[in-house]
């Protein structure tokens, strides 16, 4: 039976973001990749939360229509001639 | 004039919806360090290259942000609404914020704005959602319990494998819809959140900024957010449509 301080999978799962984002605190971060090292399925729930978060880096943009550029276009030209005083 | 369709869209200068520099949270950047910085000097001069610049480079996320509290046709009035707002407001930005982080506070005011006029409410429940109870970024039943003889805590069910090449499933049209899915599935606070957060790139001060909120909740959220969109990802690759 392992230690009752070690880091458990449920507790992993718990902090991966703050692994992910650094802000872990530098023991924890010792268990946590110690435990990683002899985990696969932890391992593969790291990889998988990593490749969701690249995903969602690449979703594509939102792009304003033309009509709205044009209209932004006019805004800037009205803007121009009678800028505030 | 104005263009008709614009109704009364040169208000003056002091227009109470764009908010005073000096109460925009958010990140102080110097000036010199703003990659708008030299987009500014030229907008002042009425420079119409410089202003597209700036259109082209926040437009997609203001409407991003923007859709995520008002319907999409309403969102481009917003964000058009905001551009007005930007040039009343530029010759008096002195770069106490970056120019992004004023940008999305009028962008923010008029979604605000915008949402009382339609009697809808608009959440912005991100503080709220980040000091509710945590619910686990897993369900339970997931793990072994934690009497469990040998291995307390640890894996009921392991992660569902996503096959050999996931990268490239990822980029798929279906996959992306299916991750945009989880993301407008989760309540308010998570949502916002990961949307600028991983889709949009923001850094954690800018999203605190914009949100009114602390990186320690930023990124309780963000748990939240993420563990279900890899948890939707995890049905979808496993074949189920859950």
């Amino acid at each position: 039976m392992p230690p009752s301080n070690e880091m458990s999978c449920r507790d992993l799962v718990e902090l991966v973001t703050e692994y992910l984002e650094g802000t872990l605190p530098a023991a924890d971060r010792v268990q946590f990749e110690e435990h990683l090292a002899t985990c696969p399925p932890c391992e593969a729930y790291l990889q998988q939360m990593r490749q969701t978060i690249q995903a969602m880096g690449r979703l594509p943009r939102e792009t304003i229509s033309e009509d709205a550029m044009h209209g932004l276009l006019e805004i800037f030209r009205n803007w121009k001639r009678e800028p505030p005083a | 004039m104005p263009a008709p369709h614009l109704g009364a869209a040169l208000r003056c200068p002091g227009d109470a919806d764009v908010p005073d520099e000096r109460e925009v949270r958010g990140p102080a950047v110097p000036l010199a360090a703003d990659p708008d910085a030299a987009l500014v000097v030229r907008l002042r001069d009425g420079d119409e290259a410089a202003f597209m610049s700036l259109v082209e480079r926040h437009a997609a996320a203001m409407l991003r942000v923007a859709s995520m509290y008002v319907p999409k046709a309403v969102a481009e009035e917003v964000v058009q609404d905001t551009w007005i707002g930007v040039l009343q407001g530029i010759a008096r930005f002195e770069g106490r914020s970056s120019l992004k982080t004023w940008i999305f506070s009028i962008l923010m005011n008029r979604v605000r704005t915008q949402g009382q006029r339609e009697r809808r409410s608009v959440p912005f429940s991100a503080l709220a959602d980040a000091t509710a109870d945590q619910e686990p970024a897993l369900p339970p039943d997931r793990f072994l319990s934690a009497d469990h003889p040998e291995w307390p805590h640890h894996w009921a069910r392991p992660p569902e494998s996503w096959g050999d090449s996931p990268e490239e499933r990822l980029l798929s049209a279906e996959v992306r819809s299916e991750i945009q899915r989880a993301i407008d599935a989760l309540p308010p606070g998570p949502r916002e959140v990961i949307t600028l957060t991983d889709v949009e790139g923001w850094s954690t001060d800018e999203v605190c900024g914009l949100l009114g909120i602390t990186p320690n909740n930023q990124r309780v959220l963000l748990h939240r957010a993420r563990s279900k969109v890899r948890q939707a990802l995890e049905g979808y690759f496993a074949g189920g449509v859950d």
